[in-house]
């Protein structure tokens, strides 16, 4: 009964997005006005229909009813009760109605509260969100049904994979779809602007939080990612540029880039036109994301089992959406006042340029990603990796950080270099002096860590000019949203160069009381025991670990061994001092009884993902900030309207 | 995020468990968990392997790989590099070998010119942009507020 209901519930939100289409298409003609009134509640209703579609899924996966296909392949009687919750977007149509539903709701939170907008682009903006929405509707109730029956129901269920029974993992997939889902908000407003070419500082208000919140969850999904990889691969490595952790970068890159584009439309009421491209490509680069993840072009966990049929509609969707806004933007785009000039020398022009290079940034990797599987196309297959991401992006990203040091410094509109130029001594001062140092620690060291450190500490220190002096209770939140990202993208750039230049590696083998030295830390092995854990069993290997002599740290790596899949991993040991990790791996036995070790020591590895967190809360201190300056802007307005109110009902 | 490598790695291993249990039978080629002895060979030598891609695996380099081919390759590079050849000389003997599949590092070749004029025309049009943006600026005085 429920997954009928379910399925129900779907199809009736899937037809109230078509209304919501019409009725909003048609109130922006004179004629249609008369629906104006209705849309906001369309919106609100789809939303509500949808979430208790998806809460019919989740009460069947919780229920484990095992006569519904979905659950049977994808649960087991005995599966813990937070994995059976996971279990609902662990899978494809799972995952996928997740995606309408978080949009949805975004749509009814539009449709509830925002009212700064004009209206006309308000329910053009309804309109194009159900649009976007009715693709992925047909998606799921055309080929990704997740209610379908199984006859006859199945025993005890074939199990999630057990990769994903990790409680990071659980919340993996929402922490990033809330991301893309964000973007298509944003996307959304770009495409109701266009309609109606009302772009100006009230819809930059309005898109801003939106952009902000896609921007902090992708961000820590990300962050999060990286650092999944980093202890669970065995090796040591924080980022591989396989193509699914491009599918997270590109999306970031493109919000990076709107996030200020429109903080710049607000603020001063200039980039019109540049935010409504970067709407439209954020959105883009989510849906391609979504396309390689999901379209089995690539082979990875992600991609679930999925036909080619359903690989087809993505793309057709992907066009559909991406081909049909740019062909709007081409139409409207020159109709659109570009908005307020400014002068070379501006906190614009920063703006502009680093925008400029986010996006250079985001087409190499985009191209790079992207190749391979044309290559393929023509029967070669090629490799992109490191070699090429690395100093091509640099190229772009080196510049972009020296900017990103003097461009807060900036006035808007017009500034004089000069005065600048004074306030830039101290942290081109501590470029040079990081510079020397480095190559004096490290004669050896290559030239993209190298520039990596000196930037990343003439960053650190230009980062924090904006408020250094200031009354730090005055300095509005928004701005130390600023100093703490761009600090923290400081932090995480010396954590990658210092990763790349100081890492020493230690292969050795080694038997029963050995000690072996890596970089400052000796780690001696102490004993080596089978154990059993619930669907596997390990040797675990027990090392005491002493920095320079000091108090001994222990390490117990595993070699583990899982029965079903028969899969062989190695559960890798952190000691995590102030100034980097210790990284030790227990390998095969050698011979002689004595056992291969893996070391590496990474001197102040733990910034890369310390600095990634310092990003997002700058983005929420921003978020928090812009939200409550707008919630008492808004207050006042009423208050001033209240007033005029009263006076005028006197006589 | 990257939990497809190991994802794969495991379906690999699944799929050829009896291949896979026959080479882990055999000791490990004498490299492949063996630093040379001359640190300057060795890091030569982790360079290029970070630079070669493990072909059973998805996206790791052979410097990242348990997979038993990985260990091979790692061994065959160590050697090579201790025996005085170019990393380079070796990295053409792999493509030769396996194609440019092995290889993270693109050669300039007709198929893969795209690649390396990416960055280029990237940069050209970001300046075009640019330029085109701050002209008008300093034509209407950089200010029209």
């Amino acid at each position: 009964m429920i997954a009928e209901l379910g399925l129900a519930l779907l199809w009736f939100a899937a037809a109230f997005a078509l209304l919501q289409l019409f009725t909003g298409l048609l109130s922006l003609r004179e004629a249609g006005a008369g629906f104006a009134e209705s849309v906001r509640p369309v919106a609100v209703m789809q939303g509500v229909l949808v979430t208790l579609s998806f809460l019919a899924l989740i009460w069947l996966f919780l229920r484990t009813d095992l006569s519904v296909l979905l659950v049977a392949s994808n649960s087991h009687v005995d599966k813990p009760f937070v994995f059976k919750l996971a279990g609902t977007w662990g899978n494809h149509e799972g995952s996928m109605l997740l995606w309408v539903t978080v949009m949805a709701l975004s749509g009814a939170a539009i449709a509830l509260l925002e009212r700064r907008l004009p209206e006309r682009t308000m329910l053009a903006t309804l309109a194009a969100q159900a649009f976007v929405s009715l693709g992925f509707y047909a998606f799921l109730l055309f080929s990704s049904n997740p209610f379908t029956r199984l006859e006859p129901a199945a025993r005890v269920g074939a199990g999630l994979n057990p990769l994903l029974q990790d409680l990071g993992l659980a919340f993996h997939p929402p922490t990033l779809y809330l991301g893309y889902v964000g973007l298509s908000v944003a996307f959304s407003f770009a495409v109701g602007a266009l309609m109606t070419r009302q772009v100006g500082p009230q819809f930059a208000r309005a898109m801003r939080p939106w952009v902000l919140g896609a921007w902090i969850f992708l961000t820590i999904g990300i962050t999060a990612g990286s650092y999944w990889a980093y202890y669970e691969l065995g090796w040591g490595g924080w980022w591989f540029w396989d193509p699914v952790e491009n599918a997270s970068l590109m999306p970031w890159l493109a919000a990076t880039a709107l996030l200020h584009s429109v903080s710049v439309l607000a603020a001063r009421d200039a980039l019109r036109i540049w935010t409504i491209m970067l709407g439209v490509v954020a959105f883009s680069m989510s849906m391609v994301g979504t396309f390689l993840v999901r379209s089995g072009v690539l082979t990875s966990v992600h991609s679930f089992a999925v036909s080619p049929e359903r690989g087809s509609f993505i793309l057709a969707l992907l066009c559909l959406y991406i081909g049909g806004a740019l062909v709007l933007f081409g139409l409207r785009a020159s109709t659109v006042n570009e908005g307020k000039q400014f002068a070379w020398s501006s906190r614009e022009a920063a703006l502009v340029f680093n925008n400029v290079a986010l996006t250079a940034i985001l087409g190499i990797v985009l191209v790079g990603t992207l190749y391979p599987l044309l290559t393929e196309a023509f029967g070669v297959r090629v490799s992109v990796g490191p070699p090429y991401f690395n100093p091509v992006g640099a190229i772009f990203a080196f510049p972009m950080v020296v900017v990103m040091a003097i461009g807060p410094l900036l006035r808007w509109r017009e500034d004089r270099f000069a005065r600048v130029g004074r306030r830039m001594i101290a942290p081109v001062a501590i470029f040079a002096i990081a510079l020397v140092a480095a190559l004096v620690l490290a004669p050896g060291i290559g030239i993209l860590p190298l520039l990596g450190l000196a930037l990343a500490a003439m960053l650190a220190v230009a980062s924090v000019l904006p408020v250094l002096g200031r009354n730090p209770r005055r300095v509005k939140l928004a701005v130390w949203g600023m100093v703490v990202g761009h600090f923290g993208l400081a932090v995480a750039l010396a954590g990658m160069a210092s990763n790349a230049a100081f890492t020493t590696e230690r292969l050795a083998a080694a038997a029963i009381g050995d000690t072996v030295a890596v970089g400052p830390w000796d780690v001696t092995l102490s004993e080596i025991e089978p154990i059993a854990g619930p669907n596997w069993t390990a040797l675990e290997g027990t090392m005491t670990a002493r920095y320079r002599g000091g108090a001994p740290v222990v390490l117990r790596p595993q070699a583990r061994n899982f029965f079903s899949p028969p899969t062989a991993t190695n559960e890798s040991a952190l000691a995590t001092r102030w100034n980097g990790q210790l990284y030790a791996v227990l390998g095969q036995e050698a011979d002689g009884g004595r056992w291969q070790l893996r070391l590496w020591w990474k001197p102040f590895v733990t910034l890369i993902w310390i600095g990634g967190l310092m990003v997002a809360l700058g983005g929420l201190l921003a978020l928090i900030g812009r939200v409550i300056a707008d919630w008492k802007q808004r207050a006042i307005r009423v208050r001033l309207a209240e007033r005029r109110e009263y006076r005028e009902a006197q006589p | 995020m990257t939990r497809s490598i190991l994802a794969f790695v495991s379906l690999w291993l699944a799929a050829a468990a009896p291949v896979a249990a026959a080479q882990d039978s055999m000791p490990p080629a004498p490299y492949a968990y063996t630093q040379l002895d001359d640190p300057a060979q060795e890091a030569e030598a982790q360079a290029l392997m970070e630079t070669l891609r493990c072909v059973r695996c998805q996206s790791q380099s052979i410097a990242d790989s348990d997979a038993p081919m990985a260990g091979d390759m790692r061994s065959q590079v160590r050697m090579r590099i201790a025996a005085g050849e170019e990393p380079e000389a070796i990295r053409a003997w792999l493509v030769d070998r396996y194609g440019d599949y092995i290889s993270y590092k693109p050669e300039l070749k007709p198929l893969t010119w795209p690649l390396f004029a990416a960055p280029v025309v990237l940069a050209a049009l970001a300046a075009l942009l640019l330029r085109r943006r701050f002209r008008k600026g300093a034509r209407t005085g950089g200010d029209v507020a």
